[in-house]
């Protein structure tokens, strides 16, 4: 691993933090799901973890992303909370989105989310838009774009990379290879090399093992900080892995991957695991100091998702509420 | 007052807007130095430079897309899509990211946004470049419509729709362009949901959109001729929607014909109709009658277009048949 030398060890224990943090959330998420207590569906972020991690914690709270359906990852490592997820998972009142949104639209704008994404691609736009604020309104700020290899398929994203290049502006997509693109192999759907197509408009381009935290932050901090000084758009492709499937439904996949594939990445190239090791190796932290780390996360998250369970859900008055921003309740009693 | 064209209004509201507040901007496909192709916007560029009146590649759901982002966080975009047919191309980060957003974030996130963009028949333009499509995007929570019917209503909509928290779609009538009409030199705004009673009278009420409203203006005058005192509406705004001022003219009128240029299967005419049955039904002497576009594509062939939309002849012939109680049963 790479020694990211302006890093502390505050910063290595933080990452491997966030990172339980976000697997934590999708152990209990998916419990939830498997139990009925969670309504709908939702995509698990486990495995892919030293992306969300790695590049979040090279932004400032000011500096802005946009997610994806597979984005509970992300609003974590951009810092959010919980309680106010778990209760937005279960639709109440509480949630982030006051129960409006559900996994896959949480919104956290006061850490810089800008929301999660139900469009495989739909946010392209919004974090180009984002970037082209910033730049207007004399900030530094810089947006990241996650998105996975299944949107690069998407026309939306040439369209903006184009206009982000010829603009020059504080934008990093960050693709996140996981190699399915939903049910299907991702060079099944994919001609060439992804950066390539970056590569095209003149953007630069990055490859980067998306499993190694600190190869993925190292990589990050060096881009943001030429994005503040005018130097976007840029690239990056982040090789990873999803360890579910497309959805928390998604259980018999064998006739798209093999479970020795599965094994693999979760045996030999877990990103919590790398980091773990790692900082038991340089004396960060001892096994068990992580032991202990690891279960104070587990304790906050069962707190939170009880308190989500008990929450109440949001009184039926609110239901036409948030259509609009000057009309209180926008949809007339039905023949009134 | 002066006259000017609903070109120059449209300028005047985006220029004014412009200098009161620097993070509105424009973005659309040549909208800088050309000013787009029917000159709407020509000279804001040499006033507001380059980054305020943004050319953008033909690449509609990119730049509807960057709007969206740069609405959400900080500006106040105004987006010019050249043709109102072009609207399909937008539908995604107009209909499911635009219109949406505030609701799904509980309220927490804003898109002010306007887009601009056009309506209208009869210009020889043929399928793909004739539609009027507001009844589309009507039909979507969270997205406002304005129909400007005059270059009076295309300033005053425009303004405040610029200053409206919500996104915005506004259809502007392409043949009016360059007609002229009173519009004061000092600054006003006309809130989106209100109407506005043209002409008053007690015998039928017609309600025209946009292009339509000097269809029911024509038809009325004709109507007078002929003793039928017809009162004249224009919504202005369908979304929101002025019922308090259709209604109070039904309940007076007990007759009412809405005219829109939209197709009438599914359409703005059968929502005002519905609503007008099941908040006025007692107060009505005959059914709500609708016209709009012919449901078929635009064809290009004048003989065959000029039939596709509605004409004060024909709006005439109707609300004689209307106020003379022959439409009663009307299939």
């Amino acid at each position: 691993m790479p020694d990211n030398t302006n890093r502390n060890a505050d910063d290595y224990l933080r990452m491997y933090r966030q990172m339980v943090r976000i697997r934590t959330f999708e152990d209990n998420a998916n419990r939830l799901y498997l139990s009925a207590k969670m309504p709908g569906l939702t995509h698990m972020y486990s495995g892919e973890e030293a992306v969300a991690v790695g590049i979040c914690e090279a932004l400032r709270p000011t500096d802005r992303i946009t997610s994806t359906h597979r984005g509970h990852g992300h609003c974590v490592a951009k810092g959010a909370s919980f309680k106010e997820m778990f209760c937005e998972l279960l639709g109440k009142a509480e949630g982030y989105c006051r129960g409006k949104g559900g996994s896959m639209h949480i919104a956290d704008q006061a850490n810089g989310n800008l929301g999660a994404n139900a469009i495989v691609g739909g946010s392209m736009g919004i974090a180009t838009g984002s970037a082209l604020a910033a730049k207007r309104l004399g900030r530094d700020d810089v947006t990241v774009c996650f998105f996975g290899d299944g949107a690069t398929a998407q026309g939306l994203m040439y369209e903006v990379m184009n206009m982000a290049a010829l603009w020059s502006l504080p934008v990093i997509y960050a693709c996140e290879n996981n190699m399915y693109s939903e049910y299907t192999k991702t060079e099944e759907i994919a001609a060439g090399e992804i950066t390539a197509r970056a590569s095209a408009f003149g953007i630069e381009a990055h490859r980067v093992d998306g499993q190694d935290v600190l190869e993925v932050n190292a990589l990050t901090e060096r881009l943001v900080e030429r994005c503040r000084r005018g130097g976007g758009p840029f690239f990056v492709e982040l090789m990873t892995y999803r360890y579910h499937g497309h959805h928390v439904g998604d259980i018999d996949r064998e006739y798209y991957r093999s479970k020795e594939e599965e094994r693999d990445w979760k045996e030999n190239r877990d990103p919590i695991s790398r980091l773990g090791a790692w900082l038991v190796e340089q004396n960060i932290a001892s096994k068990d100091e992580i032991r202990a780390m690891d279960g104070k996360i587990a304790e906050d998250a069962a707190a939170a998702v009880e308190h989500a369970l008990a929450a109440p859900y949001p009184p039926a008055g609110e239901v036409d509420m948030h259509v609009f921003t000057d009309i209180r309740h926008a949809a007339p009693v039905i023949g009134g | 007052m002066r006259e000017i064209t609903l070109s120059r209004a449209v300028n005047e509201a985006l220029a004014e807007e412009m200098r009161r507040d620097s993070t509105v901007f424009v973005i659309g496909e040549d909208v800088a130095e050309a000013g787009t192709p029917f000159k709407v916007l020509s000279g804001l560029v040499e006033e507001f430079g380059t980054d305020r009146v943004v050319d953008t590649p033909i690449s509609e759901p990119g730049f509807m897309g960057i709007a969206v982002g740069a609405a959400m966080t900080g500006l106040r975009p105004v987006v010019d899509l050249m043709f109102g047919d072009f609207l399909f191309l937008v539908m995604d980060q107009l209909c499911n990211q635009a219109a949406k957003t505030h609701y799904m974030s509980g309220g927490k996130l804003n898109v002010p946004l306007v887009l601009r963009t056009n309506l209208g028949a009869t210009r020889r333009s043929a399928a793909q470049h004739s539609q009027s499509l507001h009844a589309l995007v009507a039909h979507i929570p969270g997205l406002k419509v304005a129909l400007p019917s005059s270059a009076f209503e295309a300033k005053g909509l425009l303004k405040a729709a610029i200053r409206d928290d919500n996104p915005v779609v506004i259809f502007e009538d392409k043949l009016m362009y360059q007609e002229k009409a009173p519009v004061p030199e000092e600054e006003f705004l006309i809130p989106l949901g209100e109407a506005k009673v043209l002409r008053e009278g007690g015998d039928i009420t017609l309600i025209g959109t946009s292009s339509m409203r000097k269809v029911c203006e024509t038809a009325a005058d004709e109507l007078a001729a002929e003793g039928v005192r017809a009162e004249v509406i224009d919504p202005r705004s369908i979304v929101p929607l002025d019922e308090a001022t259709l209604l109070a003219s039904v309940k007076k009128t007990g007759r009412a014909i809405v005219v829109d240029e939209g197709h009438r299967n599914y359409g703005v005419t059968g929502e005002i109709a519905a609503r007008l049955n099941e908040k006025a039904f007692y107060h009505l002497d005959a059914p709500v009658l609708r016209m709009g576009a012919m449901d078929v594509p635009v064809p290009f062939s004048p003989a065959l277009e000029d039939l596709t939309v509605p004409t004060s002849e024909k709006l005439v012939e109707l609300a004689r048949k209307l106020a003379a109680g022959e439409m009663i049963h009307a299939a």
